[in-house]
């Protein structure tokens, strides 16, 4: 084509973002697929079927549950708040939600420390009454929500804003009520953004580590949850652990890279 | 204002779907409630938390020489990784956009790679090529050049993803026009691609810098953390918190917290902005 660059330097440049991309990314992870497997595939599933890895994999889970509901339903709730609601704050709680892409692992490990911890705001009724948040399931809950929580809204509010009101309008007027209207016209209209969000939500719930780090305490068997346990076997020496836990971890994500695919087809549609 | 919004607008003057618009506000005050318990009053309470011991104090934590070696590096490797960024970055958006290749869609996948990938896990990683046991010729394990490196791993997705849409969309008559009145690639890339891509690039590089100042997963592993040298704020933070100085760890949170925030701002100012030029 003539507004193109010739083949030669067209050849040049794929192959640096293609080298780049190998180096960076796809040899890396190779490496340690190839590490796991490199004794067979014997001792990688003896790693990953210790007491302590089937521990860390079931409270993967459990979070995935808890905090993936909890987020598509606040998810959806604020991104129609935003969208089709009028009320007082809108403008800065729509630009508070991101918050959480801005903020360190870390800082949001001790913020949740500095109010749900045992000396901290709400930490001392809670400590009262017997419950432990902080360094403890229920404390891990609240950072993997927090770091998962705005993809919902950020995938569902461009979608809601792209459909308009004029179905739900004419579903009203035809008596509707508002949950009808909601199940049968909004819904269906969004899902394709809601799914991604949820999508997008599972991975980084999934994956959190320094969050979950700083608020669990680390307690083997108790509050390691999958990628604590990678930390944990590779300080302790085990590669082979740390590798095919990892390795656990990597078909997930490419599990995920290929529902966001199918779903990507599925929106052009 | 939005066209939806105006209707929404007319809609509720003229008093019709009212029944309907309550629905969204309550949803609307519940979501905020969720979202302060759980976002807003802690990160209230860190910056609460760093000024019990006055400004004194704060100023001690944030200039103590550990703390703010930790923090300079870490902006200047963030600097360092955001410019990377924004050459490979672009090149690869424009590599996947204008270029054919076999293969294409599976790259295209996997540039959300690091995305989805927990953060342990690229550390990891990269340890496993380019580190002391690794079969690459070199080792960078525990230098400065491996946290640009995780770091580079985990922010790549942003310029690339923020770039390509853009470039798809970019109206191929004007660079032909200019091709035809003799224009050289490299004149119509820099002249006519290239000023309509800087708001995209400039997007996608300040959420990757935002990114960069307080990754912390993909670091700690193949940094060695060593003070002075190779660490970086959050993994001095996590060090405070571990050793029970919350409030200095909070002064250092609340810069960083500051610095995020304010690249934050400047995104949406720069995809505002680049929405109006559209219209």
């Amino acid at each position: 084509m003539s507004g193109s660059p010739s083949r030669a330097s067209r050849l040049t440049l794929r192959a640096i973002a293609l080298g780049y991309l190998a180096a960076l990314l796809a040899i890396p992870v190779a490496m340690v697929f190839y590490r796991t497997f490199e004794g067979g595939i014997g001792p990688a599933l003896d790693a990953v079927t210790t007491p302590a890895a089937q521990h860390a994999f079931w409270l993967t889970c459990l979070m995935v549950a808890i905090a993936v509901p909890l987020n598509t339903i606040f998810g959806v709730g604020l991104a129609l708040g935003l969208v089709r609601g009028r009320w007082r704050g809108k403008t800065l709680v729509s630009a508070l939600v991101d918050l959480p892409f801005a903020v360190s692992p870390v800082v949001v490990g001790l913020a949740l420390i500095l109010v749900y911890g045992n000396s901290g705001w709400i930490g001392t009724w809670f400590a009262e009454n017997g419950v432990r948040v902080i360094f403890s399931t229920p404390g891990m809950v609240l950072a993997t929500i927090f770091v998962s929580l705005p993809f919902v809204v950020r995938e569902v509010v461009p979608v809601l804003r792209e459909i308009g009101v004029d179905q739900e309008e004419a579903a009203s007027t035809l008596g509707a009520s508002p949950a009808q209207t909601f199940w049968r016209v909004t819904l269906p209209a969004i899902r394709w953004g809601v799914a991604y969000g949820v999508i997008l939500t599972t991975a980084r719930a999934l994956g959190e580590f320094g969050a979950v780090a700083v608020v669990s305490g680390k307690i083997e068997g108790q509050t390691e949850t999958m990628t604590l346990f990678v930390e944990q076997r590779f300080q302790a020496f085990d590669l082979t652990g740390a590798y095919a836990a990892s390795v656990v971890l990597a078909l997930l994500a490419l599990a995920v890279i290929g529902t966001m695919t199918l779903l990507d087809r599925r929106k052009e549609m | 204002m939005s066209a939806p919004a105006e209707t929404i607008a007319l809609a509720h003057r003229a008093g019709r779907g009212r029944r309907r618009l309550a629905t969204p506000a309550v949803g609307g005050a519940l979501a905020t409630a969720y979202l302060s318990l759980i976002v807003l009053v802690p990160l209230a309470a860190v910056v609460a938390e760093s000024t019990t011991g006055g400004p004194s104090a704060f100023w001690r934590a944030v200039t103590g020489d550990q703390a703010f070696a930790a923090m300079r590096f870490t902006v200047i490797v963030s600097v360092v990784v955001v410019v990377v960024n924004i050459v490979t970055g672009t090149l690869i958006a424009w590599v996947l956009v204008r270029d054919e290749f076999p293969g294409k869609r599976l790259v295209n996948a996997l540039i959300d790679l690091p995305f989805a990938l927990p953060t342990i896990v690229a550390g990891l990683v990269l340890l496993a090529l380019y580190g002391p046991k690794g079969p690459a010729p070199f080792d960078i394990g525990f230098t400065r050049i491996a946290v640009a490196l995780a770091l580079l791993f985990v922010t790549l997705p942003f310029v690339v993803r923020s770039v390509q849409p853009v470039l798809m969309e970019l109206d191929r008559e004007m660079e032909e026009a200019a091709t035809s009145l003799g224009a050289r690639p490299r004149t119509v890339f820099a002249r006519i691609v290239l000023p309509n891509l800087v708001p995209a690039i400039a997007a996608g590089a300040g959420l990757a810098f935002a990114r960069a100042l307080g990754e912390f997963g993909s670091v700690v592993l193949i940094s060695g953390n060593i003070p002075f040298k190779t660490e970086v704020a959050s993994v001095f933070l996590f060090g405070q918190i571990e050793s029970d100085n919350t409030a200095g760890a909070a002064a250092v949170s609340v810069v960083l917290l500051v610095l995020s925030f304010v690249l934050l701002l400047f995104v949406s100012w720069v995809s505002t902005r680049g929405l109006r030029r559209e219209r």
